[in-house]
């Protein structure tokens, strides 16, 4: 039963951060129907800003996850800027190659400016906390909390705020949000900006749990697409709910099924549901 | 003068050159290098045939490539088959395989089957990396058999092994040739336009997307099969997604959906990268802005750049002719 529960707790934490990669995920797709494989390089990009900021500069810990919020959002604006956006016209296939494309660059970059070892990442969150007969590392505590709390905060902003307002009429319709007069580059723009800082803060937290190295993105950006295709592609309360889903079944599988294959799990799952719902289980969902 | 440069010409130059090659470069590395860019053209090819030409971009691609590999080198180690029928079976097992893949995969469209294929491509990963008493894991196969002998030719020397996989190669080109322009080729072209119209057009798209499908994991398979043969060393990571953004990038700067196009862009990375050994981790700094220009200015890759111009140049020519003539007359 307390093992049982443990797992519980390491799905909420392992689930909270593939929601936040995913919604960053979700929410470029939303608006520009572009599955950006480069998500992943931005997420790696994230772990090593946060690093570097505080082996290099010393800064503390949650400061240097600003910095690399900033840091990773610019990047991932100027990929609006300079390669979607002269590719908003062309084929699908396309602006994937694209993605991939930058992908490669942003990893073998750093792999030459960082090496290509593995580093840790010092936490000053490292103690142990007993709670309710559970040990937990105050690390993971603190991933829920943040990622819960940036997840609400999404949420009042796309829905409360004139700006996340725009956002969501964009993901509707295009055309129709430019008559209304919305700016659709800015807001394009934004919503990358948005992104890269999500999956720079995903990066960031779990980072001192996992390891930073230039191909920590793989993985994650697999499971992200893997997510936002459960909680229908564009759709925000689908990619949060399908990163805990996935989260939830990858501690469980581990620990009852086969510690060896619980990265197969998230695929198999997704052939499972693409089997029979070639859309996505909610397809069409809006933000 | 222009009759001299005809298509049909070249082909036979560019034929000749490959044969008459290996004597020129006395060079046994070069050797290596021309066979093994040869075993790689011919899985773009299969690409190729998917992505460019019926429009679904698969990146499983390196999986079946890696099936072809596998499936011959368990064929010949562990259950020690005869060369040759290994080398025949190989394809066929990474044909039922892509079958069944396709037959799933090919319900998606667009993105999520590229996300659906990405996702079984990982999954081959996974399985052979993990499936340790079958595939020998992270360790991989070792003491793949090369080619059998056919009577008095042999096929140990490096040369003879060039000459193998050349011969191949220029079956499977022929085969694709073959395939785009008969009723097939062009169906899938249809169904790459608009599927929509391909099936208001009394088109099975379902079928013929399956049929391309599988033939694309059939020249992977040919090509896995021809790598564990010539390397005789094959490990999981063969499958993994530096291979297949390899064949992409190859594919992509080549031209996407041009004959020529997987066999230039191939060799000219290849060859490139070969005189770049020094950047050998890093390569990708220069191939991967590369791609994401040559999709931005010229999304038909070098190939596709040379006929636009080709045709741009022919139309002004004949322009030219016709005005003269207009003035003439």
């Amino acid at each position: 039963m307390e093992l049982l529960i443990q797992q519980l707790f390491n799905g909420l934490t392992i689930g909270s951060v593939y929601a936040l990669v995913a919604l960053g995920l979700t929410l470029v797709y939303g608006i520009l129907h572009i599955p950006n494989f480069a998500h992943g390089a931005l997420y790696m990009v994230g772990g090593y800003v946060t690093l570097l900021m505080m082996t290099n500069f010393g800064v503390h810990y949650l400061l240097a996850i600003l910095v690399s919020m900033a840091v990773v959002g610019v990047l991932s604006v100027l990929m609006e800027r300079f390669i979607f956006y002269p590719l908003r016209h062309s084929p699908p296939i396309q602006d994937k190659v694209a993605a991939i494309g930058i992908l490669l660059f942003l990893e073998a970059l750093a792999q030459l400016l960082w090496g290509a070892d593995y580093r840790t990442m010092p936490t000053p969150y490292g103690q142990v906390v007993n709670l309710f007969g559970l040990t937990l590392t105050m690390q993971r505590i603190i991933i829920v909390i943040t990622a819960i709390a940036v997840m609400i905060a999404l949420y009042a902003f796309l829905k409360k705020t004139f700006i996340g307002a725009t956002i969501i009429a964009m993901a509707q319709n295009r055309e129709g949000a430019n008559l209304v007069g919305i700016n659709t580059n800015k807001v394009a723009m934004l919503t990358f900006f948005i992104a890269g800082a999500l999956a720079a803060i995903g990066a960031s937290l779990t980072s001192p749990i996992n390891l930073v190295f230039p191909g920590m993105g793989h993985l994650v950006i697999l499971k992200a697409f893997v997510i936002i295709i459960i909680g229908g592609m564009g759709s925000v309360p689908g990619a949060i709910l399908g990163g805990y889903i996935l989260g939830f079944t990858e501690s469980l599988g581990a620990t009852y099924l086969a510690n060896d294959y619980k990265d197969i799990i998230a695929f198999l799952l997704l052939v499972l549901i693409l089997t029979i719902k070639p859309n996505g289980i909610f397809a069409k969902g809006g933000v | 003068m222009s009759s001299i440069f005809t298509k049909k010409n070249t082909v036979i130059a560019l034929i000749v050159l490959a044969f008459v090659i290996p004597f020129v470069l006395q060079n046994q590395y070069y050797l290596h290098v021309l066979t093994l860019a040869c075993i790689w053209s011919i899985a773009v090819y299969g690409l190729n045939l998917l992505a460019g030409f019926t429009g679904y971009l698969s990146l499983a691609h390196a999986g079946f490539f890696a099936i072809g590999a596998y499936s011959l080198g368990l064929l010949t180690v562990k259950a020690e088959l005869s060369f040759w029928l290994a080398f025949l079976v190989a394809p066929i097992i990474t044909m039922i395989i892509g079958t069944f893949v396709g037959i799933i995969a090919l319900r998606t469209k667009e993105h999520f089957f590229a996300i659906y294929t990405l996702c079984v491509g990982y999954i081959i990963y996974l399985i052979i990396d993990k499936w340790d008493s079958l595939t020998g894991g992270v360790r991989g196969l070792i003491g793949i058999p090369s080619p059998a002998n056919i009577g008095p030719i042999s096929f140990d020397t490096p040369l003879s092994q060039y000459y193998f996989v050349l011969v191949v190669t220029l079956l499977c080109i022929l085969m694709v040739y073959r395939i785009v322009h008969s009723l097939t080729g062009r169906t899938f072209i249809a169904i790459r336009n608009s599927e929509e119209l391909a099936l208001s057009l009394g088109i099975s798209t379902a079928k013929n997307k399956l049929l391309s499908f599988v033939l694309s994991t059939f020249f992977a398979g040919v090509a896995g099969a021809l790598y564990g043969s010539f390397i005789r060393f094959i490990g999981p990571e063969i499958s993994y997604t530096t291979i297949m953004f390899d064949f992409l990038t190859y594919l992509i700067v080549g031209g996407i959906g041009t004959l020529s196009g997987p066999i230039v862009g191939t060799f000219l990375i290849v060859l490139l990268s070969q005189n770049l050994q020094f950047l050998q981790d890093y390569r990708m700094l220069i191939f991967g802005p590369l791609l994401t220009l040559l999709i931005i200015f010229s999304p038909r890759g070098i190939v596709g750049f040379v006929l636009t111009k080709y045709h741009q140049h022919q139309r002004k020519t004949s322009a030219v002719l016709k005005d003269a003539r207009a003035k003439e007359g």
